[in-house]
């Protein structure tokens, strides 16, 4: 298991050097000046030339890459251009509230999709395998935001159930915590019920038609064990793999739905650093999330492993 | 059917914009700002007072422009690069890898930092989207030909001294292009989709150019009081998302009726 583990360890190195790499060319492909549009347009040449030395634009290329990746190895991600604060420190404030609304959508998604890709799998072609393929196409299709805002107008609003936005930390007490994630982890979650259904419904189609399955039916197992030992663990792979991939859209869909809803996360922190062109922070953020969706996936691959161990690395 | 229906009606409705009863746009009228719907104003006034119908109508065209940009570009940067990567096994490790990172960054952040370096553009926020769709089309065409590339014609033609390019041109382009015509009709749909919430996080098109993105963030502050103004242009961008996603699964189960059966 260690030699599987160190080998995958290895393989994911390549991709988290080529996300450092993109994230600081983006900054000298751009088109124009980087330091002169992110000083805005009132800037004075001094002001330009304040932020290209704070940057370090004014160095060689080749040093201002290495001087970049010196620190970030020493986990030092820069500082705020607007407030002067450590980046890694901007982050970590923020965390909580942005795992808090990615790990409840995990839990509602897994929880709901998978069960509803496999009864739509089980019953093809009946009314509630076309239900929950029209729920797939649907989630995929309407925007987040826009659900977020009907779902305020329905539960906050006309019902007054929930609160319309904002947050409030865990350590505050679970039910106010609880009550302020709900909506945005419902919004958040259905582009990614609809994708995970969708795919557990094709693998679920792909392993039912197998001899295996006939032979669980014909030796009298009960249909729930059918599906759930025999069709499900060998359907396993795909799902979770989608899993892993779809964080990626998950990652996404929060940066606009923190908005939505008004919750301090690191969506919101994206927001305000585009809006006060605070490059350092994105350039951060950029490299939080995108670890974070190579983690995910080195998690999956781990996974294969135990879902199937005929998988070997 | 259904989908390439709703869709015709709104592309025939954005390229007729003007014909619609609608009137300019980006004409404001203070003296009717924040209008409930009536007869003047079939979904009332924002708070410039500029009719909202106008703009939701007009801003289907900068949805419908940068959606078939995308698809376009994307589709012909990945496929060429999906090509040369799937055939020529030097290029591939690398090209793969390049590929692998850029799918490792979800695409609005990939956008977010491209615009926050630009000046604010329909141009840039094409650019941007398109960057991080192309890998998406590489791994497709790349996973095509490299099925291909080891038929008994292509050996054939290796054989008698057909050249690299025309392999590539007459072989296996024409095996890429079925499954990538419903890639690009997905695309399609998600750079609409990314166009408008990058306008609505205040990163995409220029607040001077009405795009739903745009006309529901202006909303926002009054989305309390008046839910629609935030909620039309949101259920006209669902339908055309939707719309389009409908037809690519048409246009899969036309080309494709083996996966069709199990999709």
């Amino acid at each position: 298991m260690h030699v599987f583990l160190i080998r995958r360890l290895l393989a994911a190195v390549p991709v988290i050097v080529v996300v450092t790499i993109f994230v600081f060319a983006l900054l000298h492909l751009a088109p124009g000046d980087p330091a002169a549009i992110i000083a805005g347009d009132l800037a004075t040449a001094e002001d330009v030339a304040k932020i290209r030395a704070k940057l370090g634009l004014d160095q060689p290329l080749l040093i201002q890459f290495f001087t970049w990746i010196g620190q970030l190895v020493r986990g030092d991600l820069g500082n705020s251009i607007f407030s002067a604060h450590p980046v890694s420190e901007l982050i970590g404030q923020r965390l909580e509230p942005t795992l808090s609304l990615t790990l409840m959508t995990l839990f509602i998604s897994v929880l709901l999709a998978v069960p509803l890709g496999v009864i739509a799998a089980w019953r093809v072609g009946s009314w509630i395998d076309r239900a929950v393929m029209g729920f797939a196409v649907f989630g995929f299709s309407v925007p987040g935001f826009v659900i977020g805002y009907v779902l305020i107008w329905l539960f906050a609003i006309e019902l007054d159930w929930l609160p319309v936005q904002g947050y409030t930390p865990l350590s505050k007490g679970v039910w106010p915590w609880l009550s302020n994630i709900l909506l945005p982890s419902i919004t958040l979650a259905l582009a990614y019920m609809a994708l995970i259904a969708r795919i557990t419904r094709a693998a679920m189609l792909e392993t039912l038609s197998q001899d295996y399955i006939r032979t669980a039916h014909a030796k009298g197992l009960a249909t729930e064990d059918v599906l759930r030992r025999h069709a499900l663990r060998n359907a396993a792979i795909p799902i979770v793999t989608v899993i892993g991939i779809g964080v990626a859209l998950l990652i996404g869909g929060v940066v606009v739905t923190e908005s939505v809803f008004a919750i301090p996360g690191l969506g919101r922190l994206t927001v305000d650093a585009i809006l006060r062109r605070d490059y350092p922070v994105i350039q951060g953020i950029i490299l939080v999330f995108s670890g974070a969706y190579v983690v995910v996936n080195l998690v999956v691959d781990m996974l294969y492993t135990v879902l199937d161990p005929r998988i070997r690395y | 059917m259904i989908g390439g229906a709703l869709l015709l009606v709104i592309v025939l409705a954005s390229i007729a914009a003007p014909w619609l009863g609608t009137v300019d746009p980006i004409s404001i009228d203070p003296s009717h700002r924040l209008r409930g719907p009536s007869a003047d104003n079939w979904f009332g006034t924002d708070r410039f007072g500029r009719d909202l119908y106008s703009r939701v109508i007009y801003g289907g065209r900068i949805s419908l422009i940068v959606g078939l940009s995308v698809a376009a570009l994307a589709t012909l940067i990945g496929l060429a690069i999906g090509l040369v990567s799937g055939y020529l096994r030097a290029v591939d490790a690398v090209v793969m890898r390049v590929m692998d990172g850029m799918m490792a960054i979800p695409a609005i952040m990939l956008a977010i930092a491209l615009i926050a370096l630009s000046k604010a553009s329909v141009l840039i926020v094409i650019v941007a989207v398109t960057l991080p769709e192309v890998p998406r089309v590489v791994r497709l065409v790349r996973s095509i030909v490299l099925t291909i590339r080891e038929q008994p014609y292509i050996e054939a033609a290796t054989a008698i001294g057909t050249s690299v390019p025309r392999i590539m041109l007459r072989h296996l382009l024409p095996n890429a292009l079925p499954p990538l015509i419903v890639q690009a009709t997905y695309i399609c749909a998600s750079a609409v989709l990314i166009e408008a919430a990058l306008s609505f996080l205040g990163a995409g098109t220029p607040p001077e150019i009405p795009s739903w993105g745009n006309i529901m963030a202006e909303a926002r502050p009054y989305f309390q009081l008046k839910p629609w103004m935030v909620l039309l242009p949101g259920v006209f961008l669902a339908v055309t998302v939707l719309a389009i996603n409908l037809v690519g699964d048409g246009l899969r189960d036309m080309l494709d009726p083996r996966l069709a059966r199990r999709m």
